[in-house]
């Protein structure tokens, strides 16, 4: 993974200097609040329903044991005890002193983290896929370009005022786990005819208000021109952005106004006269980054050995356990191992100081002490021996990190939602907590099989609702929460964003109406293998009304 | 007539505060001042813009609060939450379990 | 109005004349884009140094034919948070070689004052008795940068293929691996 050189560590260095400046500015009260919101966002630092919040920033989602021991340390020390791993996979911290957020980031900076543009309107963390560098389907590992993005927009001068924030994403295999089609700007690799690998490049895509698929950019951008074909939509965006209104103001209303054909050739225009300028990437600068993602020494192991299945054979619930959080490696021998944070009632995505030490431990004795952060808000041991899973998943059970539901119901996507955030409509953990409870049984959960379920405590999707097979969006009417459900949502290769399915739930209805839903699928089905979103998209979704609502259908009187 | 409260964030550490009659900022809402009618919300939210300009609070706002025979109580589910400063999910946090509501320095 | 402008405060030597008003007899003007189009000519003809002053709405690539005419061009911050002047700075330095004065006005915090300088701008006008030590101070706050701007401060990627670091890249690598992966 990528280490700081001196350069990294100077500027780090610097950027908490400064903060702790304006912290200090601020205090003093130099500067009104108005004048360092933005400088306090761009450092990571909301203010939210309680307290504070401290978003940190956690590079395409990898992070060594070092690192994750840190922010146990932080949680311990500066917060309660826990933090909360994000759709972008970030960690959040909840309780924060403003004052004493200065020396978290000296903390953080020891360890060559930092909480950079994690908010604001500007570029923000660089998103890849969990499993890259390891999984099967793997064209490239994406990283090093994210890494190189990092760079990149790192206190880009031009681009810190943009009209609104600005996500991009990454992928490098030939399935879509980053979810690129949802992003400002989503980053496909590819080879092209020739044998070459560059990138598919999309904008203006994103969920929120507006939930949208982006558009395709351009087809293929060769890799020594990515970041003067970024500077270039950036550029774009910058000078036309909106910026009379908050909610029209991502790239995504931009390209839908200009057209995509006008907006592609806006930035053709904006690139051809910067492609060969300082910002060509030297196919030696990608090497040398490269190399900070060099693989492990693995061993030369057999794959899947009769001893392991053995083991498996012997374990139901081991053996659930790897059916479910356990994929294939490219190394023979390893195995990629989802740790989920989803356990039975719990909060979607957080992790206590305790299993932040383990997991770090866990990483150490199992996976070269690498870690990585899923934007489903899970963890990934990304370099770990077949011959050793039996006993990582005992030391998992023991710290409530081994729930069987990786990509099941109740490995649900869930935002902090009123129970924390200001700008929620209605709670989201809860309702998450009574899904996750109703549907428990691992047996059933297997049995449902894999199904995407996002809830978002507000409108701004947080919780990427609009992608979920089954989106539960929180609203509130008259002073109540209540919940609206879409169906039919993915963020992969085939993302599609939901369909509402009809009037909203209370908060005692919701569990149960997603029950009905899991069970006309089920009923529907044509087979176990016809997953939840292709039965959908076979049957559509009146059976889904149906079910749903058809009851107060059958209380009007008779009139066939 | 409309009763409310001033609430804000105190600026340091970022907890949530009520303007009390004495016109100090407490973290328990039952300390809060009641304010009856426009002319009481108007002076309390000046008192408020003061304190904001002297770093004490930040982001003051008005809030409908209900009073009748239990107490006074706030009349949104997000202010109910707010008051009671903290999510209303028990948190498994291992050496934290349990209800979070405390913060460690036994607030 | 204080032009804080390369490191210190200066006599503004310019003059703002609007769309209607006339020309004063003689002396450097600043006129609006609508105006320079209008009176091309007879600005050209005078001889004066001439600025133009761009609303953040308008493209710098309007004035790619002019711009060996002009001495300034002042750039709007109408509020700090609205980031486009940035970009029109970029376009005026990078894409049309501009040379002159790049002025920034409006609203501008000095928290900015790097970004604008990184960005081609080199001066900033300020309220009367506005304190510069802060936007002095701003300008050290980094020492080090990731990327190419309109500046001439070498950027991480020129620096580290320089081989200026104390250890090559090569170093750092097999460190910071063979750190990482003992365990």
């Amino acid at each position: 993974m990528y280490r700081y050189d001196e350069f990294d560590a100077t500027f780090v260095r610097e950027r908490v200097q400064q903060f702790t400046g304006q912290v200090e500015r601020r205090l003093a009260g130099e500067i009104t609040e108005e004048q360092f919101r933005p400088l306090r966002l761009q450092n990571g630092v909301y203010l939210q329903l309680h307290a504070y919040m401290l978003r940190i920033a956690i590079p395409y989602g990898t992070l060594s044991s070092k690192q994750m021991r840190k922010l146990g340390f932080i949680a311990r020390r500066y917060d309660r005890g826990f933090g909360h791993f994000t759709t972008r996979q970030n960690i959040q911290f909840n309780w924060p002193q403003l004052d004493e957020v200065p020396a978290i980031l000296e903390h953080l900076a020891e360890v060559e983290m930092h909480a950079i543009q994690t908010s604001g309107n500007c570029i923000r963390n660089t998103t890849a896929d969990q499993h890259s560098g390891v999984a099967k389907d793997e064209i490239e590992d994406p990283r090093v370009y994210a890494e190189i993005i990092r760079q990149w927009s790192t206190l880009h001068p031009e681009f810190a005022f943009l009209p609104r924030k600005f996500k991009i994403a990454v992928t490098g295999a030939s399935n879509d786990r980053a979810a690129v089609r949802v992003h400002d700007i989503g980053l496909r690799m590819l080879k092209n005819e020739a044998g070459e690998i560059g990138f598919e490049v999309w904008v203006g895509g994103g969920l929120g208000r507006t939930p949208i698929i982006g558009t395709a950019l351009k087809p293929f951008v060769e890799k020594q021109h990515l970041l003067s074909y970024l500077e270039a939509v950036l550029r774009v965006y910058n000078q036309l952005g909106r910026r009379d209104n908050l909610y029209k103001a991502r790239i995504k209303i931009l390209v839908n106004a200009t057209g995509a054909e006008e907006f592609a050739r806006l930035v053709e225009e904006e690139w051809q006269s910067i492609k060969d300028s300082a910002l060509t990437l030297p196919l030696e600068e990608i090497e040398r980054i490269r190399q900070y993602f060099a693989l492990p020494e693995y061993e030369s192991l057999p794959d899947w050995t009769p001893e392991f299945e053995a083991a498996r054979k012997a374990n139901p619930e081991f053996a659930r356990w790897v059916q479910s959080n356990v994929k294939p490696h490219r190394q023979a021998g390893y195995a990629i191992v989802d740790i989920s944070l989803k356990p039975e009632g719990g909060a979607p995505g957080d992790a206590s100081a305790d299993q932040m030490d383990i997991v770090a431990d866990l990483a150490d004795d199992y996976s070269f002490g690498e870690i990585r952060v899923s934007h489903h808000q899970n963890l990934v041991l990304p370099h770990v021996r077949q011959q050793d899973l039996f006993a990582l998943w005992q030391r998992l059970s023991g710290a409530k990190l081994a729930t069987s539901n990786i990509g099941f119901i109740t490995d649900i996507i869930a935002c902090p939602g009123l129970d924390y955030c200001n700008l929620a409509n209605a709670r989201a953990i809860p309702v998450a907590q009574r899904i996750s409870r109703a549907f428990s049984d691992p047996k059933r959960l297997a049995e449902i099989g894999e199904l995407r379920l996002n809830i978002s405590g507000c409108i701004n999707a947080c919780g990427h609702h609009h992608v979920g097979n089954i989106g539960i969006l929180g609203v509130d009417k008259h002073g109540e929460e209540f919940y609206q459900v879409t169906l039919g949502g993915s963020s992969r290769d085939d993302a599609s964003i939901g369909k509402i399915v009809g009037p909203a739930f209370s908060t005692e209805d919701i569990a149960g109406a997603v029950e009905t839903i899991v069970t006309t699928y089920l009923g529907a089905r044509t087979s176990d293998s016809e997953r939840f979103i292709d039965t959908y998209r076979r049957i559509g979704i009146d059976p889904f009304k149906e079910a749903l609502y058809g009851n107060s259908q059958a209380r009007r009187p008779a009139a066939e | 007539m409309s009763t409310q409260m001033v609430t804000a964030n105190r600026l340091t550490d970022g907890m949530v505060v009520y303007l009390t009659k004495q016109g100090d900022w407490a973290t328990q809402f039952s300390a809060g001042a009641v304010l009856a009618g426009e002319a009481e919300a108007e002076a309390a939210m000046a008192d408020a813009a003061a304190a904001a300009k002297q770093q004490l609070i930040v982001g003051q706002y008005l809030i409908d609060v209900l009073v009748d025979g239990d107490g006074v109580k706030p009349t949104s589910t997000r202010e109910r939450i707010r008051a009671d400063r903290g999510p209303t999910i028990e948190v498994d946090a291992g050496s934290w379990t349990g209800r979070i509501g405390a913060s460690p320095n036994g607030e | 109005m204080a032009i804080l402008k390369h490191g210190a405060l200066q006599p503004n030597e310019w003059q703002e004349v609007s769309d209607d008003a006339a020309l004063p007899e003689t002396g450097n003007v600043i006129v609006s884009l609508d105006r320079w189009r209008r009176d091309e000519a007879s600005l050209r003809a005078s001889n004066r140094a001439i600025g133009v002053r761009l609303q953040n709405t308008q493209s710098p690539l309007a004035l790619a034919s002019d711009i060996d005419r002009l001495s300034l061009v002042v750039l709007d911050f109408p509020k700090f948070s609205d980031g486009r002047a940035f970009s029109q700075a970029r376009l005026l330095r990078d894409r049309l070689g501009f040379t002159g004065e790049i002025r920034a006005t409006g609203n501008v915090l000095r928290d900015q004052y790097l970004f604008m300088t990184r960005c081609g701008i080199d001066a900033v006008e300020l309220p009367e008795g506005t304190p510069i030590e802060g936007f002095l101070e701003a300008l050290s706050e980094f020492s080090v940068w990731y990327q190419p701007a309109a500046d001439d401060r070498t950027h991480a990627m020129a620096l580290r293929r320089g081989g200026k670091q104390t250890g090559s890249a090569s170093t750092v690598v097999n460190d910071s691996v063979a750190a990482m992966w003992a365990y």
